[in-house]
């Protein structure tokens, strides 16, 4: 049985007219202007299936100007499956992604730099010493390895967390371009037992990478029965440029045949257009031919529409995830891959805000719950993002867990029929008839079938906030639990055998 | 098939079903005899009252662990209360002719210009499971009319509740009442409802405060045993 997350009634901001307009403005850019390409396989595999290819005089690396007909994006397009798997080391977490049912689960995301520890420290009021307060005070590391294993440990102990997207940037001394793959996909595999999701620092890692995920899957065949690694990469620059790197990374993955999600992350008012409609016909433009790259690499090979529309601050210019906009551009982009029946990866949950607190927590609950109403297959960004995609902080993903368990339950589709109608008829009648005209008796059984929403967990019992004191101790509790590490056998084959795993995670 | 019955009753309060209609917490129990049938049940097969209390004692004292252990919440704690307050009616025209006293009497009213019973409901349900006899007056009653009761049903206890803070003050009014009548040093006030506070008791001279339903019982539980 797989993770069911949280089957929504989606809610639309296109109708059926303007999702048409936007596929079709979406077909006109890629036709004209098109799309710069800068590899030069991608170019070839499109001018093999119907697109024009220009080459573009520069003094950089070599480019094309590709003009992609709809035929070429329609045809490599519908050869997408509509279903995919995304499996895990234990099956039970494993997820069947159906564009066609607006299923949501929650994952994290993104490769922040920063590791953000909440320490408490007690402090004296000034003007009355004998009064000390205990308070959160927010401490800055980098990302390191044994940084992305804990939080891959506390994805495992937190119910609503169902995939696990690389945390954290791993910058530890010892680790550089050619095994950073490996031991971040191992780092991540040995810790948690949720699918596990990734970028690739270097095409040439893949092959290693993969290997690796053949070995712990139990060989070939069951990796790609049981998919526990997929990848994600930005095939796209804004606006509309092919990069050379990334297109290579996303034709090899292509031909393994593992998913890949097939990302853009335009900044409306700076790399798109700061419009609703222009921004999301740009950026479903370079979704929809990255999908048909990676269908003509491989046809049928399993990808998600991988929709990160973020929109520039007008002050500084720099990204920012906090406006409405970012889930009006996202709540359309669910619509838009819906309309292609193609798995959606969108993005919801995540702050500008620089530490946990009001302007976290309003941010990120706007697009937690927002953008998770409009049903995307693979809600992103959704565990501790703050700082834009600077930070994460494993005290916020903590409360995140908890916000995410009552949007679940706020989304949950109404039960409403003639058993329930005749049951609510009796309980009123019986106690109009008692003294006391209490309901209270009723909601023993409701409790136990776990359907009451519980008490805030984090909640302070007098006049200070304790929300962050509370959700470090319950980190604290979770990783302080025996970690679920690969068997030894398995541990074993792949320190033999993958090249680049660095031998002190064997004592982890 | 007497001790059928006292089992059953002691089952049924740990289940919380005053009735035959209702549901417990093992399934298809709708249907099966409740702690009102049993106890009718008992009383006609010629059961004491006190073998009767003692499985309605013994079914609470279950639940009071399983709510210790956190098996049990607040609303199985008032279901079983309520089954037992159930029982405990039944067998009060019982108890002078078997020798019992009841453990005390309490009369509880939301006090004059208030409508919200919802807090004085929960303690009525929680004192008749403790095995109090209680005498609902009801909502919006006015000082005079309380402490008139009071001197007519002699409790020991009064039980004062109000949810606004324009209508807490005629707690303080009620008890001038009860010290108008001649009635005050017969009876221990406790009082309670969200606006109202330990230091709000002790100003308007009341014995006891109740900040939630189980402490209620627990102040006149304590008031009890000292007197």
């Amino acid at each position: 049985m797989a993770r069911q997350g949280v089957l929504v009634e989606p809610y639309c901001r296109l109708n059926q007219e303007q999702i048409e307009l936007i596929h079709k403005e979406s077909m006109s850019i890629l036709m004209e202007p098109g799309i710069l390409c800068f590899n030069h396989d991608a170019m070839e595999l499109f001018t093999g299936h119907g697109a024009e290819a220009v080459r573009i005089e520069t003094e950089g690396a070599p480019c094309w100007q590709l003009k992609i007909p709809e035929k070429t994006i329609l045809d490599a397009v519908n050869s997408a499956p509509d279903t995919i798997i995304l499996g895990a080391r234990d099956k039970e977490n494993s997820l069947v992604l159906n564009a066609h049912e607006p299923r949501v689960r929650f994952a994290s995301g993104s490769e922040a730099n920063n590791w953000l520890e909440v320490d408490v420290e007690a402090f004296t009021r000034k003007r009355d010493p004998d009064v000390e307060m205990l308070v959160p005070v927010f401490r800055e590391e980098k990302g390191t390895l044994d940084r992305l294993a804990k939080a891959a440990h506390l994805s495992q102990h937190l119910e609503n967390w169902d995939s696990f997207l690389r945390t954290i940037n791993i910058q530890d001394d010892d680790i550089n371009d050619d095994n950073k793959d490996v031991n971040k996909f191992f780092a991540s595999l040995d810790n948690t037992t949720r699918h596990v999701m990734s970028g690739l620092t270097t095409v040439e890692q893949l092959a290693p990478t993969v290997k690796m995920a053949e070995i712990i899957a139990g060989g070939r065949d069951k990796l790609r029965e049981n998919p526990i690694i997929s990848f994600i990469t930005c095939v796209v620059k804004s606006p509309l440029q092919f990069v050379d790197d990334t297109s290579a990374k996303a034709i090899e993955i292509a031909k393994h045949g593992l998913p890949v999600v097939l990302s853009s992350s335009p900044q409306g008012g700076s790399t798109a257009p700061i419009k609703e409609d222009g921004m999301v016909a740009q950026i479903n433009a370079e979704i929809v031919a990255s999908i048909a790259l990676a269908q003509l690499a491989n046809k049928g090979t399993p990808v998600l529409y991988g929709s990160v529309p973020t929109r520039a601050r007008m002050d500084d210019l720099n990204e920012s995830y906090g406006f409405p906009e970012f889930n009006q551009y996202n709540i359309d982009c669910v619509q838009m891959a819906r309309y292609y029946g193609i798995p959606c990866y969108s993005s919801g949950g995540i702050s500008d805000g620089k530490v946990p607190g009001i302007q976290a927590s309003v941010e990120r609950l706007f697009s937690h719950l927002m953008v998770a109403l409009s049903g995307p297959q693979y809600l992103h960004y959704a565990f501790g993002l703050l700082d834009r995609t600077n930070t994460f902080c494993p005290v916020q993903a903590v409360l995140d867990d908890t916000h995410i368990d009552m949007i679940k339950r706020f989304a949950t589709q109404p039960n409403v029929n003639d058993a329930e109608v005749t049951e609510s008829l009796n309980q009123i009648r019986k106690v109009m008839g008692t003294s006391h005209k209490l309901y209270v008796r009723y909601a023993r059984s409701k409790i136990r079938a776990g359907e009451i929403s519980p008490v805030y967990p984090f909640e302070g019992k007098g006049m200070v906030d304790e929300t962050l004191m509370l959700a470090r101790e319950r980190m604290d509790s979770i990783l302080s639990l025996p970690r679920r590490h690969l068997d030894k056998e398995t541990r074993d084959r792949v320190f033999t055998e993958i090249p680049g795993i660095l031998a002190r995670l064997k004592n982890d | 098939m007497t001790e059928d019955i006292i089992s059953l009753i002691e089952k049924n309060v740990i289940q919380g079903r005053v009735t035959q209609e209702d549901e417990g917490l093992e399934d298809d129990m709708v249907g099966q005899p409740g702690v009102t049938e049993l106890t009718e049940k008992a009383l006609e097969e010629g059961l004491t009252a006190k073998d009767i209390i003692g499985a309605l004692t013994a079914g609470m004292d279950v639940v009071g662990k399983k709510f210790e252990a956190k098996e049990y919440f607040i609303p199985d704690m008032l279901a079983s209360a309520e089954a037992v307050g159930a029982g405990m009616e039944l067998l009060e025209p019982h108890l002078a002719s078997s020798g019992i006293e009841p453990k005390g009497k309490v009369i509880v009213a939301t006090v004059k210009g208030d409508l919200h019973d919802i807090g004085k409901n929960i303690v009525s349900i929680l004192l008749r499971g403790a095995g109090y006899i209680v005498k609902d007056l009801g909502n919006d009653i006015d000082p005079l009319t309380i402490a008139q009761a009071v001197k007519d049903e002699k409790p020991q206890f009064l039980g004062l509740s109000a949810l606004l803070t324009s209508t807490m003050l005629r707690m303080g009014e009620t008890i001038q009442a009860l010290e108008a009548n001649g009635t005050r040093s017969e009876v221990r006030v406790v009082v309670g409802g969200a606006p109202v506070s330990e230091e709000f008791a002790k100003s308007i001279g009341a014995d006891g405060y109740g900040a939630d339903g189980f402490q209620a019982v627990r102040v006149v539980e304590a008031l009890s045993s000292n007197s």
